[in-house]
């Protein structure tokens, strides 16, 4: 078994009293892996990449990453990860090569131009590298920010909705060229979406979160096959609708009792 | 601290002005504008009552070191709304940078603010009103250097509340320093103050630091006002710099470097 990039034992984040946004998750996601987080809005995904990134600090719990416990060895560990989001935004006033320049240096990478036209050439955006960034599309500016998040060769990718926006051919493009640099580099991937192909395509595990619970785990073909559902989509809306017409959790159940009226209860199942 | 990372910050405060007239012009346009009005009264001031001890030196010489505590906060703090406003805060903060490394980028570019500011207003100010900067003689860089000092404490404290407050706060950017303003002794002496808040006037670093002008413009060198200058300085900016870490601590626990960064 490859070795683990990252290791979150029970995590807990509240950021009001007793109402926790994340709540007792463990999980380990290990070198080459894709790692999908996925659950309708309020599932506490983007909460656990703001934790594992040092953004937010847990409540309760603790993360490991490459060993080395977080937040502590922040500095450290960021330097070997990265992250992109459909929310964080880069300056919107520097062009595309002013923005990779400042965090190119940020992450101390070596023969930086070099790296930059490589990049800009892989996602297809080298032309305008002299563009402003304000300037570009939203397939252009989500391009622009997996080249940033690519800048540091990092060994952990946290990706936080990657291709909200996007059409279906870009995003299509985004996902070939993720699992691509995934299957050359060995790049540990945690990645959070709405979009169900995105997680069918580019990931090879699924945690299924709801109100900061996991509620199944497995590969996409083992949560369908445990959910009893033909597509991860079905199952998604199946969920969703099951909790906004669902009473509020009650504390203290923990992953390993499913809510009610959930179909399957295979071992995917937490 | 790596200097490294402290640079590629600054490159990055700065590149925002590389592409943007309209910000160049906002730098130098309101200290022209501050210049002129005060060197104009204080002409109109010396023609009505000879006996006005040099009025242009005091007035424009405090408009030169007002905009130097002025330019200093703002590096700081704008450079902190900058990545607000851009929504790259989660950026920045997931990359290798440490807090004090981000400050001091900011604390950088708040001197290189004031030094473009400074030098611009200094030579103005000597084609306008002959008004020679360098007459205030040697105190000159020590109290230079202690409004910068002023600034950089009220910049820290200020992105603090904004940490905090986030961009409801965004007012004090631009209030905090015109807050302290008329209790800093920057037009006019402590005496013109009411005793009651002579007090509260000689609690500001600034206030030293322009009598400590006034005087020397005089042929004086007050060592005690640079003296007091120095120690309050040292002493707001180690509560500046408790009271950023506390709030950097409450926004990363409460989430709000995450809201901020994505509002």
């Amino acid at each position: 078994m490859s070795e683990a990039v990252v290791v979150a034992e029970e995590l807990r984040k509240e950021f009001s009293r007793d109402r926790p946004v994340v709540s007792g998750l463990s999980f380990v996601l290990r070198r080459g892996e894709a790692l999908g987080l996925l659950g309708p809005n309020g599932a506490g995904k983007t909460t656990v990449v703001h934790l594992l990134l040092g953004l937010t600090t847990p409540t309760s719990g603790r993360i490991a990453i490459f060993g080395l416990p977080m937040p502590k060895n922040r500095i450290t560990v960021l330097g070997r990860v990265n992250f992109a989001s459909a929310y964080a935004l880069l300056p919107s006033n520097l062009t595309v090569r002013q923005n990779l320049t400042v965090f190119g240096r940020l992450y101390e990478v070596p023969r930086l131009p070099e790296k930059i036209a490589r990049l800009l050439a892989e996602l297809e955006i080298a032309h305008l590298i002299d563009q402003v960034a304000g300037k570009l599309s939203a397939g252009e500016a989500a391009r622009l920010n997996l080249c940033k998040a690519l800048l540091n060769d990092p060994e952990l990718l946290l990706l936080d909705e990657p291709t909200a926006g996007l059409d279906p051919d870009i995003a299509d493009k985004v996902r070939r060229l993720l699992r691509r640099l995934q299957a050359e580099r060995g790049i540990a991937m945690l990645y959070t979406s709405h979009n169900m192909r995105d997680i069918e395509t580019v990931c090879d595990r699924v945690l299924f979160l709801r109100r900061g619970r996991l509620l199944a785990e497995g590969s996409p073909e083992e949560i369908l096959r445990s959910f009893r559902c033909d597509d991860l989509e079905t199952l998604f809306i199946q969920l969703a609708r099951e909790e906004s017409e669902s009473l509020p959790v009650e504390s203290g159940r923990g992953p390993e009792e499913p809510s009610k009226g959930l179909p399957g209860s295979g071992e995917a199942m937490r | 601290m790596n200097l490294r990372r402290v640079w590629a910050l600054v490159l990055r405060y700065t590149y925002v002005y590389r592409r943007s007239p309209i910000r160049i012009l906002e730098v130098f346009f309101w200290p022209a504008i501050d210049l002129l009005v005060w060197g104009f009264l204080t002409i109109y001031l010396q023609q009505r009552g000879r006996d006005l001890p040099s009025g242009v030196a005091f007035l424009v010489g405090a408009v030169i070191f007002w905009d130097v505590i002025y330019r200093s906060q703002q590096g700081i703090t704008l450079s902190f709304l900058e990545d607000v406003w851009s929504r790259n805060l989660l950026n920045l903060f997931s990359a290798p940078v440490r807090v004090t490394e981000f400050v001091g980028a900011t604390c950088v570019v708040g001197i290189l603010k004031t030094l473009v500011v400074g030098l611009y207003l200094t030579v103005l100010a000597f084609f306008l009103y002959r008004f020679n900067l360098l007459a205030v003689g040697p105190a000159l860089f020590p109290l230079f250097v202690n409004l910068l000092l002023m600034g950089w404490a009220l910049g820290i404290a200020t992105t603090a509340l904004l940490l905090r407050w986030g961009q409801a706060a965004e007012a004090i950017a631009w209030a905090v320093p015109f807050a302290i303003q008329p209790f800093s002794a920057v037009f006019y002496p402590v005496s013109a103050l009411p005793a009651w808040l002579r007090p509260v006037a000689w609690s500001i670093p600034a206030t030293h630091v322009f009598e400590g002008m006034r005087l020397a413009l005089r042929g004086g060198f007050a060592w005690d006002h640079l003296v007091y200058a120095t120690l309050l300085n040292l002493v707001y900016l180690a509560l500046a710099g408790v009271l950023f870490a506390s709030l950097y601590a409450a926004a990363r626990r409460k989430g709000l470097l995450v809201k901020i960064g994505t509002q």
